[in-house]
């Protein structure tokens, strides 16, 4: 590849705890070591560009709806998937990339599928608050995040979950999120890789296909330990 | 008067005056909260017999409440007002039980306590400004906020006045059997991409907006002509005004054009009412210089990605030293994701200090802004910080938002 491209997909639809902040993220730490990349803002309002890595972020039920068709119909991203893409979809687009999730009435709605995962009403309280997940990807180790949503979500045979929960509710049961491929989903909305600079890195090296130099993160890491410590108390500083 | 609310209303004085005195509060809500538990239906009796306008929305009730109590001062009748925004029902059986029994009220309202006050008090006016994603773990969606509105006001008898460029407001205020319609403008239009009526997509182009299943901006009956800083407000009559404020900012002087239509309806004619309100200097603190430990520091407060981005139209250009101070508190919301919706960016080269009790995530959000900066969690040590590198004769500038501009407020008297 000449040059990265990073989407962040409809940004007027989908983008609602500042998701947006992901595709920064991803670009910024691309663009500190040196690799040539693009960072695009795909509005709904024109077709959705073939690229290297796409962000999708949190959305209400009647804009997520109507996001959820407009990719559909276009099939671009299920194209990209199939041909490498790596995908980060958070709270919403999370759903959004699963095979089914409830629109505000309950009556169920097709997802794009890239995930198999689906995402039924909470019967109980919405889960709302700080959430921390050990991820059993490699090299990524603890997440904080925030999560807040009215869905808890199954996973299917062919999904497995990003991580397990140790404070918060993520999926519902006991896991947060699901990896397939290159395609990753969470609960844990908003800016989650500013949070989380190594789910960051992960990411970007699998777009880029190779090993990243380290970065001076020293404010992202002090965010992270002050977050873990927040949940978990003093051991989240052994753990993070 | 109920015996019963009279009685509220006295324990009301009583606590608010006793809270005061201590120095536990700004003395309004703890008071009204004795008096709702003396005398629950009390708010009612007290809104009874007398003209009550409430103002609510996302961002600028605070200062659009006291722009309008301003206007209707001019009548000669002394106005009871909730001026320090303690905008829910304690606040508003302070606000109410402070003055004279027939005093008209202006009583700022919690966009989610909307419709409960207007089952309540029966408002003569409501005043919508504005409809923004603001502490979404507690009320989750704006839109649901808006389709309240919309069930409230569909059973109301109260005037609405409502801006036109915000698709959520007007969602909200059309049901209601009478709207004036003020062109007011609206920057952040991030919450508004879908239609509220449809779950299409809005359109915005040139000055209005549409949706295909027919949803579109009302024709106002206010507009408004802005041009670099002056502001002018045309009236469907064809008179004309130019917006005077001694208080900074086109967010400020377009809530009084939406104030000046409202005191019309409420019988003070715009000119009377804007004359009036060019006179309001600081608004609870806000926009004034107050002394830091004896560092001279503007205060202003921004809570959400809608009020950062009118903020930051005002402040941009400065080049003296500013400090962020962001916390999440409950009142605050507990969740600070809405930092990455602001557009920091646009700050520019100046010195900057993040501070607060999130300091560390303001701070990740300025370095991924490219913005350089330094990090000194405690408000007050970072204003004296900043203070450090200001030329001599210029101010700092603080933003904070709810409770950490609260806080420091309360630290530092004015200038």
């Amino acid at each position: 590849m000449t040059v990265l491209r990073i989407a962040v997909v409809y940004p007027d639809l989908l983008g609602t705890y500042g998701d947006g902040g992901n595709g920064l993220v991803l670009f910024r730490r691309a663009e500190r070591r040196g690799i040539a990349v693009e960072l695009i803002q795909a509005t709904s309002d024109a077709a959705l560009p073939a690229v290297d890595l796409y962000t999708l972020g949190g959305g209400e039920d009647g804009p997520q709806v109507l996001a959820t068709e407009r990719l559909g119909e276009a099939g671009t991203l299920a194209e990209a998937v199939a041909n490498g893409a790596v995908v980060l979809a958070v709270c919403a687009g999370y759903q959004i990339v699963g095979a089914r999730f409830p629109a505000a009435d309950g009556a169920p709605v097709d997802g794009l599928g890239l995930l198999d995962a689906i995402t039924e009403k909470s019967q109980g309280r919405r889960p709302v608050g700080e959430i921390v997940v050990e991820s059993e990807l490699e090299g990524v180790g603890m997440l904080t995040g925030f999560e807040n949503h009215g869905g808890l979500t199954t996973l299917g045979p062919s999904a497995s979950p990003l991580g397990r929960v140790c404070i918060g509710i993520g999926n519902g049961d006991g896991t947060d999120g699901a990896c397939s491929g290159r395609v990753v989903g969470t609960y844990l909305h908003g800016p989650v890789l500013a949070r989380n600079p190594a789910l960051a890195d992960l990411l970007l090296s699998w777009a880029t296909g190779r090993a990243l130099a380290p970065l001076d993160d020293h404010r992202e890491l002090d965010l992270h330990r002050e977050r873990l410590e927040a949940s978990l108390g003093r051991r989240g500083r052994r753990r993070g | 008067m109920r015996l019963r609310t009279r009685l509220a209303v006295e324990a009301t004085a009583a606590v608010n005056q006793l809270s005061r005195h201590i120095g536990t509060g700004s003395g309004t809500v703890a008071g009204g909260r004795v008096g709702l538990a003396i005398a629950p239906g009390a708010l009612a009796d007290l809104g009874r017999g007398r003209t009550v306008a409430v103002v609510s929305g996302t961002n600028g009730k605070t200062t659009t409440t006291r722009l309008l109590a301003a206007a209707l001062e001019t009548s000669g009748a002394s106005v009871v007002t909730n001026a320090t925004g303690s905008n829910m029902p304690a606040g508003h059986f302070s606000a109410l039980a402070s003055g004279p029994r027939e005093a008209p009220a202006v009583l700022e309202t919690d966009e989610g306590y909307l419709p409960a006050t207007l089952r309540e008090l029966s408002p003569r006016l409501a005043l919508l400004l504005n409809l923004s994603r603001d502490q979404l773990d507690r009320s989750n969606e704006v839109r649901m906020v808006a389709k309240r509105w919309r069930d409230a006001l569909a059973g109301s008898t109260c005037t609405v006045v409502a801006n036109a460029d915000d698709p959520l407001v007007v969602f909200g205020a059309r049901s209601a059997p009478s709207v004036l319609w003020v062109a007011a403008g609206v920057h952040w239009r991030a919450d508004a991409g879908g239609c509220p009526a449809c779950g299409g997509r809005i359109r915005f182009a040139q000055g209005t907006w549409s949706c295909s299943c027919g949803f579109a901006r009302p024709v106002p009956d206010v507009a408004l002509e802005e041009r670099g800083e002056e502001t002018t407000a045309m009236f469907a009559d064809g008179r004309r005004f130019t917006i005077h404020l001694a208080i900074p900012g086109g967010f400020n002087r377009r809530n009084a054009v939406m104030a000046a239509a409202a005191a019309e309806v409420l019988g003070v004619p715009a000119d009377r009412a804007l004359e009036a309100m060019g006179k309001v200097e600081g608004v609870a603190g806000r926009f004034s210089v107050h002394s830091v430990r004896g560092v001279p520091t503007r205060l202003l407060l921004a809570k959400n990605p809608a009020g950062w981005d009118e903020l930051l139209e005002l402040v941009a250009g400065d080049t003296g030293p500013i400090v962020i101070a962001i916390n999440a508190r409950v009142a605050d919301g507990r969740d600070p994701s809405w930092l990455w919706d602001v557009p920091f960016e646009r700050l520019g080269s100046r010195p900057i200090v993040a501070s607060g009790e999130r300091s560390a995530d303001l701070s990740v959000r300025l370095h991924y802004a490219g913005l350089e900066h330094r990090r000194v969690k405690d408000p007050l040590e970072a204003v004296l910080a900043a203070s450090r590198s200001a030329q001599p004769g210029v101010s700092v500038e603080f933003i904070g938002n709810y409770t950490a501009f609260h806080d420091l407020l309360a630290k530092s008297p004015l200038a």
